[in-house]
């Protein structure tokens, strides 16, 4: 509620996620004045491949920035800077002489690359670059499906070390097209976004000449290293023509910083088509032994790096997607806490997502999606609360690795994201944790984070303390379950986990 | 048995003639399977397309089904997507009041609320999801018995009990208020629901803009109420034009339209 004669202010957030890209704009006390949001073409070329059309991501990208501006009736010099958040790891190659892509972008949920990383991992194993990169070796990551890209489209490996292809991530492509394309577009990534290519080294933030000649990615098709928080040029036409592109983090550190998680052990667990919990460790970063990823939270301009350790689970909202989508068993993602509410329990079934194999903190390329428990009595009702289930005790695994990386456990969890809407769902996560779950008052935390690093990049906000006076406790769920069917279930759940590893047979 | 309506039956009739069997039938094809007159055959039509249940295929002439049909039957909106789709905007309602947020809809002759924000200070709050309260005092109950006729209706079974010294449990007078809420477009409770506890609320549109539930704030009378001057007591009008704010967008992100 600005003042008749304050200025109108706003900062512009664009998150390129994985189910859609969405354009919000907040103002000076990080309220959403408006937003727009447009979803893309999933395409699924062959069992395990994910891919998405980056034409029509960048059309969508125009679009919903269009959309959130006309919708607030703002005008172009009220917004005074643009931030980028974006789905990460999903990895792009592109003409630099017409922006036109040599492929579609291979997802990060694609599994294509399996095979190419046993091969990369050699007599070492997947353990072969977690020195220099924090990450285990997995398909997960854009360094492998840099490699397959070159090896398969014909004649790009040529191109590519001729200096006509460019590499990007999400963050990257929509920088370039932002800032001119063709015609000065900026090629440039993040520390956070590159410290999820596998490419970048952890201690010195710069591309790995090593890792680069095992991987055989020539160098001139990568972008330049930039903070998380700098001005890496001016959008050049559209709507917003004029103004600076502030930032751009991955959309789970964008969440991160979001949630002000600006302290060391301050974390946070994000809900959508996966889940990941970040927690902050500080200027150094933390080597976990216990399946988790290292990787960098963010770099204001010029300060010290700050880094995190990682849970990631691939799959989560993708479930309640799959069952709207694929077994038609509920009409929209909110209708599954209705059908789940329909019955007491989970009727004795568990069911283990792991369309992508096992993320953390397994790592198993070879695991494949189980339900277990199946009898007669099981009705669809069950399955829901077994899918809204799956989410909650794949958390508590990762949280359990977190206390065994760090030796602290949670006292509480930080929510966010668009499966925070599912009441029964942060009910399960506070009841299997055993730990108060917290929601704040902005759940679109991503954009929120994007924004509020471009907004100290251009001076729009002092500093991160101006920024944590703004979170708000929206809602809190306190844990209610009797520790001893915590426990049975825990153990039934684990059984349903160990029943997906060895479905493939390459690995076993 | 009552007196049926021979203009209604055989509209119902016309309907399940063209829901069966061949999908487009043109006038005279109806009129003969009807063994209708053809002009009267041609009144139901055209009354029924009005009211889009059914349409006519313009290169053949042929009737169909219309698309409002299908509207009718899938027009269920599930709570938990009614939750979702305004999470946003009841975040943003009880930052900008400083008091928390509801959203409410009828359920078993009370309300049920289905969504909870705190109110945006350091205390300690428990979440009220799933909680039931009452039609006749609470601001939630009112705006959906002023808008929805079938909170009405069950209003009028319920004994109007004093929840509170300043509950209303005249028919009468509630009905008045009833009105009055449906003339301004939101409802207050002032106390007669809880002691020292006011309530704003305002009614929620589908796209249909048929009534399916309701937003609210709730705070101490004493933050919510303005203080001296022509309006002392009253509730405050910078509260009342943030609910209905909430509602209005939470009514347009499900389609209802600008209104
Ligand atoms: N009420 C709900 N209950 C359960 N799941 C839900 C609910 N609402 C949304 N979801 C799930 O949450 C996901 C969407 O949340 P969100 O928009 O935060 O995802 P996201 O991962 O950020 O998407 P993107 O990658 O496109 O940014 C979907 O997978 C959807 O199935
Ligand atoms: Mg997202």
């Amino acid at each position: 509620m600005n003042a008749p004669d304050t200025p109108r202010e706003f900062i512009a957030a664009i998150d390129q996620g994985t189910t859609s890209s969405r354009c919000i704009v907040f103002d000076r006390d990080g309220r959403i004045v408006a937003v727009d949001q447009k979803e893309h073409r999933q395409i699924f070329p062959r069992p395990g491949w994910v891919e998405h059309d980056a034409t029509e991501i960048w059309r969508n990208v125009q679009e919903v920035t269009a959309g959130a501006l006309a919708k607030s009736g703002i005008t172009s010099d009220e917004v005074k800077a643009i931030g980028i958040t974006n789905q990460r790891e999903t990895t792009l190659l592109w003409e630099k002489a017409t922006g036109r892509p040599v492929h579609n972008a291979l997802v990060w949920q694609d599994t294509r690359t399996d095979q190419l990383c046993r091969e990369l991992g050699r007599d070492t194993g997947q353990e072969r670059f977690r020195r220099a990169t924090g990450l285990p070796l997995a398909s997960y990551f854009s360094g492998p499906k840099v490699r397959w890209l070159l090896d398969n489209v014909p004649g790009l490996r040529e191109r590519a070390e001729r200096g006509e292809i460019l590499f990007g991530t999400m963050d990257s492509w929509v920088i370039w097209n932002l800032t001119g394309g063709p015609d000065g577009g900026q090629h440039v990534t993040d520390v956070t976004n590159a410290s999820r290519t596998m490419l970048m080294n952890l201690h010195t933030m710069e591309w790995d000449r090593e890792i680069l000649a095992a991987m055989d990615v020539p160098a001139a098709v990568l972008p330049r290293i930039g903070s998380s928080a700098e001005i890496y040029g001016t959008a050049a036409d559209g709507p917003l023509a004029g103004t600076p592109v502030a930032s751009a983090l991955g959309d789970q550190q964008a969440a991160l910083f979001g949630q002000t998680c600006y302290a060391v052990g301050e974390g946070k667990s994000t809900y959508g088509t996966g889940t990941f919990l970040l927690m902050n460790t500080g200027e150094q970063p933390v080597s976990s032994y216990h399946g988790l990823l290292t990787t960098v939270g963010y770099r204001i301009g010029g300060q010290r790096p700050v880094y995190a350790l990682e849970g990631a689970i691939a799959v989560t909202g993708a479930l309640v997607q799959w069952m709207r989508d694929q077994m038609g068993l509920i009409s929209t993602a909110a209708e599954i806490e209705t059908l789940a509410l329909s019955v007491e329990d989970n009727g004795g079934a568990y069911f283990v997502p792991a369309f992508s194999g096992l993320f953390a903190p397994y790592w198993r390329s070879d695991a494949r999606g189980v339900i277990a428990g199946l009898t007669r009595y099981v009705t669809k009702a069950h399955l829901a609360r077994a899918v809204l289930e799956a989410t909650a005790w794949q958390t508590r695994e990762i949280v359990d690795a977190m206390r065994k990386d760090s030796g602290t456990g949670l006292t509480a969890l930080k929510v966010d994201g668009g499966m925070t809407a599912n009441n029964l769902l942060m009910q399960n996560i506070a009841d299997f944790l055993d730990v108060p779950v917290v929601r704040p008052m902005v759940s679109e935390t991503t954009c929120l984070g994007a924004a509020y690093a471009a907004g100290l990049a251009t001076g729009f906000w002092a500093g991160t303390e101006e920024l944590r006076a703004n979170w708000r406790r929206a809602a809190e769920w306190t844990p209610r379950m009797d520790p001893a069917l915590r426990d049975r279930e825990y153990r039934q759940w684990l059984k349903a986990v160990q029943r997906t590893m060895g479905w493939l047979d390459e690995e076993s | 048995m009552a007196r049926t309506i021979q203009s209604v039956e055989r509209a119902a009739a016309l309907l399940r003639l063209l829901a069966g069997g061949e999908r487009r039938l043109g006038l005279s094809d109806i009129a003969s399977a009807m063994g209708l007159a053809k002009a009267t055959a041609h009144g139901l039509l055209r009354t029924l397309q009005r009211e889009g249940f059914v349409e006519q295929d313009e290169r053949s002439g042929k009737y169909q089904l219309g698309a409002e049909l299908l509207r009718l039957g899938n027009s269920y909106l599930d709570v938990h997507e009614l939750r979702a789709r305004a999470l946003v905007w009841t975040d943003d309602l009880a930052r900008a009041s400083g008091e928390s947020a509801y959203l409410g809809v009828l359920h078993h002759g009370g309300v049920l609320l289905v969504h909870h924000v705190f109110r945006p200070d350091d205390s300690r709050q428990v979440l009220e999801i799933g909680a039931l309260l009452p039609l006749h005092c609470t601001a939630l109950g009112k705006v959906l018995s002023a808008y929805d006729p079938v909170a009405h209706s069950e209003l009028a079974e319920l004994e109007l009990t004093a929840v509170t010294d300043r509950t209303v449990t005249d028919r009468a007078e509630l009905e008045k208020e009833l009105v009055r809420v449906r003339d301004r477009g939101w409802a207050g409770d002032l106390g007669g629901t809880w002691e020292g506890v006011a309530s704003i609320a305002a009614p929620v549109f589908d796209r249909r803009r048929m009534p399916v539930g309701a937003v609210a704030v709730t705070g101490a009378v004493e933050r919510m109420t303005v203080a001296g001057g022509a309006a002392d007591g009253e509730l405050s009008p910078r509260l009342i034009a943030a609910v209905r704010d909430c509602a209005r967008s939470v009514s347009r992100d499900l389609g209802a339209g600008r209104f």
